[in-house]
C-alpha cells in the first residue's frame, strides 16, 4: 500500500470502518433502491422518513463541528446556529432566484421584495443567480465572520463563559438583523416556496433522493476530515490547549492560531450543513439564529459525548430522533424533556452516551 | 572557542562583533560576554503592590542558579516576566546580547530557547507520557506543520532516550493524569528538555517528591548545568544546599543578597527576613 492509502485506512479502527462503510452504503445504495419500491410496500422509504434522516444528517455535521471546537478545544460556542443559518441563507438566495417569475407576483424579484416595493435587487444580491457563487458564499460568509470574530476574541484572550456569552449575543444580534424586512432577506418569513435546484424540480422524488444522497456523502467526507484532524498532531495540540493552554504556549505553540483555525473550520462546516438543510426542508428563516437553537446544538454534543466525534453523531441522532417523535406525540413536553435530558447527562454521564462504553487509550509509544 | 553550551562563541577576532555593537543573528543567542540573561531594573506592580521593585540579576551561560526568598518575594513574578507572561512596567530583560524578551510573546520566548516549569506540575493529563514528550519536542510548531506532522525514527529515538532519562519508560503509554505527583514533575522537566532550551526556569521542581526522587532530581540538575543554564526556585533548603553554587535571595521584589550558600546563610539581612524566622 502507498503511504497515503495506509494513512486513510488508519483513520478508523477496523470495526469503525465496517460500521462507517455500512452506514454509507445504506444512505447511498439501499435508500435510493427502497425509494423505487411502490409506496404501499413495507420496505418503501417514505418522503417523511427521508426528510427526518436528511435533516438529522445535517444536524450531525453541526454536532461534529461543535465537537471540534468544544469537545476537543474546550471552547463552548453558543452561536453555532448562526453559521448554520448563514450557509442556509447563502443557498436560499440562489434558490429564490431560481423561482424566477413563478412567484405570486410574477416578478423576477422575490415576492418579499415586490411587497416592499423595491424596484431592483439590492447590491448584495448581485451574482445570487449563480450556484458557483452560492457555493463560494456558503463557505466564505460563515468562515469570514468566524475568522474576524475569532481573531479579536482570541487575541484578547477571551475564554470560557465570556466567550460563550458573546457568541450567544452574536447570533441574537444577527437574528434581530435578519428579522428586519429592510435587511433584504425576507424578514421573519425568510425564504420559502422554492421550486427548483440546479434546474431540477424540488417536488420530484428523484431530486429529493439526490439531495439525501449528497448530504450523506458530505457528512461522510466531513467526518473523515475531522477524524484526520483529531488523530493528527494538530488534534493533540487542540486537546493540549483544552487541558493546559499555558503549558501549550510555553511549549512554543501559538495557541491563538490553532484556536482560530479550528474555530473558522467549525463555522465553515456549519455553513455547509445549513446549505444542504435548506433545499430539503424548503425554508430558512431567522428563527434558525435564535439563541435556543445554538444551545440545542451544544446539547446534542454533550448528550452523545464530547471529544469523540462518534458521540456527536450519536447525540445529534438520538436527540433529534427523540424530538421528531416527541413533538408529534407530546408537543408541549418536548422542551421539558430536553432540559431534563441535559441536566441528567451533565450530572450522571459527563462523558455522554458514549461514556457508557469504556474506551482504551491509543498506544502510540511502542 | 566554545561556550559551556557547546555552541561556537563569536568574538571580535572573528570579526562578527565590533566594539560594543553586536550583530543580530536570528535564531541564535549571543553569549559572547558569557552572560545569557540580563534582568535590569525590572519593576512590576499589581494594583499598587510592587511585586518586583527594580530587580536586577544576571546569569552566566551554563550556570545553575538557585533563587530563594519568602513568599511574595517576587520569585514567580520574575519568571513570568522572563517568559513573557507578564509585561514589566519598567526595566529591560535581554537573552544574550541581542534578544529583547519584553518584546516577545510566550510562545516566541519558548521557541527561542527558554523552558519553564510551573509551580504546580502542569502536563497534558489526557495525553500519554509519549504524546506529552512528542508535543513538547523541538519542531516547527505552526498549524500547517502540525496538520501534516509525521514522527521520524530519529524523533522517536529522542523521545525514548528522554523517557529513560526521566525514568518513565515503563509509563510510555500511561495517561499523564494518572502519574504520581513526583512523576508528573519529572515528565514536565522532560518536556522542557525536549524543547532543547538554553535556559531552564524551574519553579519548585521537587515539591511533592519523595526523598529518593528529590535526590535523583538533584543529580539530574547537576548533570544539566553546563549544557543548559538553570534557574531553580525552591523552598526546600536541603535541596538548594545540595545543588547550589550561587544563591540569590529575593525580598520584596529585589535582590537582597547573592553568593554561595554559606555566604547568604551568614548574611545578617537574610537571617533577619528569611532564614531566621
Amino acid at each position: 500500500m502507498t503511504p497515503s492509502i495506509s494513512n486513510l485506512a488508519n483513520l478508523f479502527s477496523r470495526r469503525a470502518w465496517i460500521v462507517f462503510l455500512c452506514a454509507l452504503a445504506l444512505v447511498v445504495v439501499v435508500a435510493p433502491l427502497t425509494r423505487m419500491l411502490p409506496a404501499d410496500h413495507p420496505l418503501h422509504f417514505s418522503d417523511y422518513l427521508m426528510l427526518v434522516i436528511g435533516k438529522i444528517m445535517c444536524y450531525a455535521m453541526v454536532a461534529v463541528a461543535m465537537d471540534l471546537i468544544w469537545g476537543y478545544t474546550g471552547i463552548l460556542s453558543l452561536g453555532h446556529g448562526l453559521f448554520f443559518a448563514l450557509g442556509g441563507y447563502a443557498m436560499g438566495m440562489t434558490l429564490m432566484r431560481e423561482i424566477g417569475t413563478q412567484g405570486q407576483y410574477g416578478s423576477v424579484l422575490p415576492d418579499f421584495m415586490v411587497f416592499l416595493d423595491w424596484g431592483d435587487f439590492p447590491w448584495y444580491w448581485a451574482g445570487s443567480d449563480s450556484y458557483l457563487f452560492a457555493i463560494v458564499k456558503i463557505l466564505l460568509v460563515p468562515g469570514l465572520l468566524a475568522y474576524v470574530f475569532g481573531y479579536f476574541a482570541f487575541r484578547s484572550r477571551i475564554k470560557g463563559v465570556y466567550f460563550s456569552i458573546i457568541t450567544q449575543a452574536l447570533t441574537f444580534a444577527f437574528m434581530l438583523l435578519f428579522f428586519r424586512n429592510e435587511t433584504g432577506f425576507g424578514g421573519n418569513n425568510g425564504f420559502t416556496d422554492f421550486k427548483r435546484i440546479f434546474g431540477y424540480s424540488l417536488a420530484e422524488p428523484a431530486t429529493k433522493t439526490a439531495l439525501f444522497v449528497i448530504t450523506g456523502v458530505t457528512l461522510a467526507a466531513l467526518l473523515m476530515l475531522c477524524r484526520y484532524l483529531v488523530t493528527s498532531k494538530f488534534g493533540r495540540v487542540l486537546t493540549a490547549i483544552r487541558d493546559a493552554e499555558g503549558r501549550a504556549m510555553f511549549s512554543g505553540y501559538n495557541t491563538k492560531n490553532y484556536k482560530l483555525f479550528v474555530w473558522t473550520l467549525s463555522a465553515v462546516i456549519c455553513g455547509i450543513a445549513g446549505a444542504l438543510y435548506v433545499p430539503q426542508v424548503g425554508i430558512i428563516n431567522p428563527s434558525e439564529m435564535s439563541p435556543a437553537n445554538s444551545i440545542e446544538i451544544a446539547i446534542w454534543t454533550a448528550v452523545g459525548g464530547r471529544g469523540t466525534l462518534t458521540g456527536a453523531l450519536l447525540g445529534a441522532g438520538v436527540v433529534n430522533g427523540a424530538k421528531s417523535w416527541f413533538t408529534m406525540a407530546f408537543p408541549e413536553l418536548w422542551l421539558y424533556f430536553l432540559g431534563a435530558l441535559f441536566i441528567g447527562v451533565t450530572l450522571y454521564m459527563p462523558k455522554g452516551l458514549l461514556g457508557l462504553f469504556a474506551r482504551r487509550p491509543v498506544q502510540r509509544g511502542k | 572557542m566554545t561556550n559551556m553550551a557547546g555552541l561556537p562563541l563569536r568574538d571580535e577576532a572573528e570579526g562578527e562583533t565590533t566594539g560594543l555593537a553586536h550583530n543580530v543573528v536570528t535564531g541564535t543567542i549571543d553569549t559572547s560576554h558569557g552572560t545569557i540573561l540580563y534582568v535590569e531594573d525590572v519593576s512590576v506592580s499589581f494594583d499598587g503592590f510592587k511585586a518586583l521593585n527594580q530587580l536586577s540579576l544576571t546569569l552566566n551561560a551554563g550556570e545553575l542558579r538557585c533563587v530563594i526568598g519568602p513568599n511574595g518575594a517576587g520569585k514567580t513574578t520574575m519568571m513570568d516576566v522572563i517568559t513573557g507572561k507578564t509585561r514589566p512596567d519598567g526595566g529591560s530583560v535581554f537573552l544574550g546580547q541581542t534578544v529583547d524578551l519584553t518584546r516577545l510573546n510566550e510562545y516566541e520566548i519558548a521557541r527561542i530557547g527558554i523552558g519553564r516549569k510551573f509551580q504546580r506540575p502542569t502536563v497534558f493529563e489526557n495525553h500519554t507520557v509519549f504524546e506529552n514528550l512528542e508535543l513538547a519536542m523541538h519542531a516547527d510548531k505552526g498549524v500547517w506543520s502540525s496538520l501534516f506532522h509525521k514522527l521520524s525514527s530519529l524523533q522517536r529515538e529522542k523521545i525514548h532516550r528522554m523517557l529513560a532519562q526521566i525514568r518513565l519508560t515503563e509509563c510510555v503509554d500511561t495517561l499523564a493524569g494518572l502519574l504520581s505527583h513526583g512523576q508528573k514533575q519529572w515528565l514536565e522537566i522532560g518536556m522542557l528538555l525536549m524543547q532543547d532550551p538554553q535556559v531552564l526556569l524551574l519553579d519548585e521542581p521537587v515539591a511533592g517528591m519523595t526523598d529518593e526522587e528529590t535526590e535523583r532530581t538533584a543529580e539530574l540538575f547537576l548533570s544539566l548545568a553546563g549544557k543548559h543554564t538553570l534557574v531553580v526556585v525552591e523552598h526546600d533548603m536541603e535541596f538548594v544546599a545540595s545543588i547550589a553554587r550561587t544563591v540569590t535571595v529575593l525580598h520584596e521584589g529585589r535582590v537582597l543578597a547573592e553568593g554561595t550558600m554559606d555566604q547568604v546563610k551568614n548574611d545578617a539581612r537574610v537571617i533577619e527576613v528569611y532564614l531566621g524566622r
